[in-house]
C-alpha cells in the first residue's frame, strides 16, 4: 500500500508527522558521526576526537528526549491510526537504538582513551578498522531505507549484521591466541575487546531500526525473527 | 452504478458461526441507490463496528438489520437477510417481535415521557412476557441491573425517565431494549451525545453485553470502535469496502480508503 504523510486533512498533523520523521534523521546523522569520529580516533589514536564524541553525546540524548516529547504529543494530540500510528511507534523505537549507538559510539571513545599508544598496537587493528566501516554503512543504510521506505534496503542491513556478528567472533578469537602468545598484552587486548565489543552492539541496533522499517511499511513486526522469516515477511508485502 | 466498480469487499466479511447474514443487500431510497451489494456476517456474541464517512449509509443498513427501514415510504430493499438463517425480509414475518429479538438504540436518548418504570415495563407487557405484576418488577430490576442503572435509580423509578441525565436516559433505553429479551442489539451512534464518562460506561456495558447478546454499533469515533468491537466494517459511497479484526483494521488495515478514512486523509 502506498504510504503519503502529507495528505492529511489536517495540515497540522501533516506537519507534525514530518517533524518527528526530519528530527529522527538528523539525529541519525548526529548519531553516525559519532561513530565514525569514534573510530576514526581508536584507528589513528588521536585522543583529542575521542574528547569531542564524549563531550557531543550529551546532544545525543537530547534529542532523543525532544523527538520522544513530540511522539508522545502527537499520540496524545491525533491518537493515530493504520500507518500513521505505525510511523510514530517506529520513530519512536528507532530514536530509542539511536541513542543507544551513540552510548557505544562515547564507549569506543573512552577506551580509546585507555589504550596507550594505540597506533603501534596493530593487535586487530584491520577488524576494528573494517567492522567499523561496516557498521557505519549499516546505520545509515538503514535510515535510507526508512526514509525510503525500502523493505529491501532494510534486509540488506540485517544481512550484514550477521556479517558483522561472525567479523566479530574471529576477531575475539585472533584476540586471544595474541593475548596466550604475550600475556603482557592483555591489558591492551582487553580494551580491544570492549572496543570490538560496542561496535558488534551499534550493528545490532542498526538491525533494529531496519526492523521498524519492516513494521512500518508492511505492518509486520519482525523483532526476534530469523532473517528468513523476515525476508518471508517481505516476500508477503510484493 | 456503483462507484467502485466490480467491486468485492475486501477481508473477512463472513463468519463461521453468523447471528444475522446479510447478502447481496442493496437499500433504495426512491430511485436513489443507498446501499450497494453489501454481504456480511454478523457472528453470534460478537460486537461489530460500522464505520465510514457521513452518509456513506450506515445508519441505512443498520435499519435494514430489523426491517426499521420499512417505516420509511420510499425504503426499498433487495437481497436477504438472514437471522438464524431465516429470511426476515419473507412476507409471513411480524415485524413487532422481530424488532424486539433485534432492537435498536438511537443516537439521542429517546425515552418515553413516562417514569423510569414504564419506560421498561412497557416491552414486556405488550409482548406477553410477564404475567403479573411480580414478573414484571423482576423484569424491571434486572434490566436496570443489566444496563448498570439500578443502584443509580432504584429510589425513584415512579419518577419521569426524561429527568435523568443523558448517560442515564442512554442506559435507560438500553434497558427498554434488553427488557423484551433481545437478541441482537444494533446501535446507531449510541454516545454521540454524551459525555467520556458516559461514554465509558455505556461502552463497558457493550463489552459486558456481548456475553449475551449479538451487537452492531454505529460510530463516528474510530477510538470507540477499537475499543469495543472484535470487528469492524468499512463504508464508502453505499460500499462495504473492507471488513477486518478490528486489531488489523486499525494498525494495518488491507484496503487504501479504509486507511484513508480512519487516519484522516483525503480519500
Ligand atoms: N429517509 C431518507 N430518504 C431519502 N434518502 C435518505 C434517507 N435516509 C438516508 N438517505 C440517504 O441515504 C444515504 C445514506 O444515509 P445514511 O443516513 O444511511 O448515512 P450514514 O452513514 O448513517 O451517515 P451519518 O454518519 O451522517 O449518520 C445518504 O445519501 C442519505 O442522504
Ligand atoms: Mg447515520
Amino acid at each position: 500500500m502506498e504510504m503519503n504523510f502529507d495528505q492529511h486533512i489536517s495540515g497540522q498533523f501533516n506537519a507534525d508527522l514530518e517533524a518527528i520523521r526530519n528530527h529522527m534523521m538528523s539525529m541519525g546523522g548526529l548519531v553516525e558521526r559519532q561513530v565514525s569520529q569514534a573510530v576514526k580516533a581508536i584507528c589513528t589514536g588521536d585522543t583529542n576526537l575521542a574528547d569531542e564524541v564524549i563531550r557531543r553525546e550529551d546532544e545525543v540524548d537530547k534529542a532523543e528526549v525532544t523527538i520522544d516529547h513530540e511522539c508522545t504529543q502527537i499520540l496524545v494530540r491525533r491518537q493515530p491510526a493504520a500507518s500513521d500510528l505505525r510511523m510514530v511507534l517506529a520513530v519512536s523505537r528507532v530514536v530509542r537504538d539511536l541513542e543507544r549507538i551513540g552510548d557505544e559510539a562515547s564507549k569506543i571513545a573512552i577506551h580509546t582513551l585507555e589504550v596507550t599508544d594505540v597506533s603501534n598496537s596493530h593487535i586487530c587493528q584491520q577488524s576494528v578498522r573494517y567492522m567499523g566501516e561496516e557498521v557505519i554503512k549499516m546505520i545509515s543504510g538503514a535510515l535510507d531505507a526508512f526514509a525510503r521506505h525500502d523493505i529491501h534496503g532494510a534486509i540488506d542491513v540485517v544481512r550484514n549484521d550477521k556479517l558483522v556478528d561472525r567479523q566479530y567472533a574471529s576477531a575475539l578469537r585472533e584476540l586471544i591466541t595474541y593475548m596466550m602468545e604475550d600475556p603482557r598484552s592483555i591489558g591492551q587486548a582487553i580494551n580491544i575487546v570492549w572496543i570490538l565489543r560496542a561496535i558488534e552492539r551499534i550493528g545490532d541496533h542498526a538491525r533494529n531500526i531496519s526492523e521498524q522499517v519492516i513494521y512500518l511499511v508492511s505492518g509486520h513486526d519482525v523483532r526476534h525473527s530469523t532473517l528468513t522469516e523476515i525476508e518471508e515477511a517481505a516476500q508477503q508485502e510484493e | 452504478m456503483s462507484i467502485i466498480e466490480n467491486h468485492e469487499t475486501v477481508g473477512t466479511p463472513f463468519c463461521s458461526n453468523p447471528k444475522l447474514s446479510a447478502r447481496d443487500v442493496g437499500v433504495f431510497y426512491g430511485d436513489k441507490q443507498a446501499i450497494f451489494d453489501v454481504s456480511l456476517d454478523i457472528g453470534s456474541n460478537e460486537v461489530i463496528a460500522l464505520i465510514g464517512p457521513s452518509g456513506c449509509g450506515k445508519s441505512t443498513f443498520l435499519r435494514s438489520l430489523n426491517r426499521m427501514n420499512d417505516t420509511i415510504d420510499i425504503c426499498r430493499v433487495t437481497g436477504e437477510i438472514l437471522l438464524d438463517g431465516e429470511n426476515i425480509y419473507d412476507p409471513k414475518v411480524d415485524v413487532v417481535p422481530l424488532r424486539a429479538t433485534v432492537g435498536m438504540v438511537f443516537q439521542k436518548p429517546n425515552p418515553f415521557p413516562k417514569s423510569i418504570y414504564d419506560n421498561i415495563s412497557y416491552g414486556p407487557r405488550i409482548h406477553g412476557l410477564a404475567s403479573s405484576r411480580v414478573d414484571l418488577d423482576e423484569i424491571v430490576e434486572r434490566s436496570l441491573q443489566r444496563a448498570g442503572l439500578w443502584t443509580e435509580v432504584k429510589d425513584r423509578l415512579h419518577s419521569p425517565g426524561t429527568g435523568l441525565s443523558g448517560g442515564q436516559q442512554q442506559r435507560l433505553c438500553i434497558a427498554r431494549t434488553i427488557a423484551v429479551e433481545p437478541e441482537v442489539i444494533l446501535m446507531d451512534e449510541p454516545c454521540s451525545a454524551l459525555d467520556p464518562i458516559a461514554t465509558a460506561k455505556i461502552e463497558e456495558l457493550i463489552d459486558e453485553l456481548r456475553e449475551n447478546y449479538t451487537i452492531a454499533i454505529v460510530t463516528h469515533s474510530m477510538q470507540q470502535a477499537a475499543r469495543v468491537s472484535q470487528r469492524t466494517a468499512y463504508f464508502h459511497l453505499g460500499q462495504l469496502i473492507e471488513v477486518n479484526n478490528t486489531d488489523m483494521v486499525f494498525t494495518t488495515p488491507e484496503h487504501q480508503l479504509t486507511e484513508a478514512y480512519i487516519t484522516g486523509r483525503f480519500g
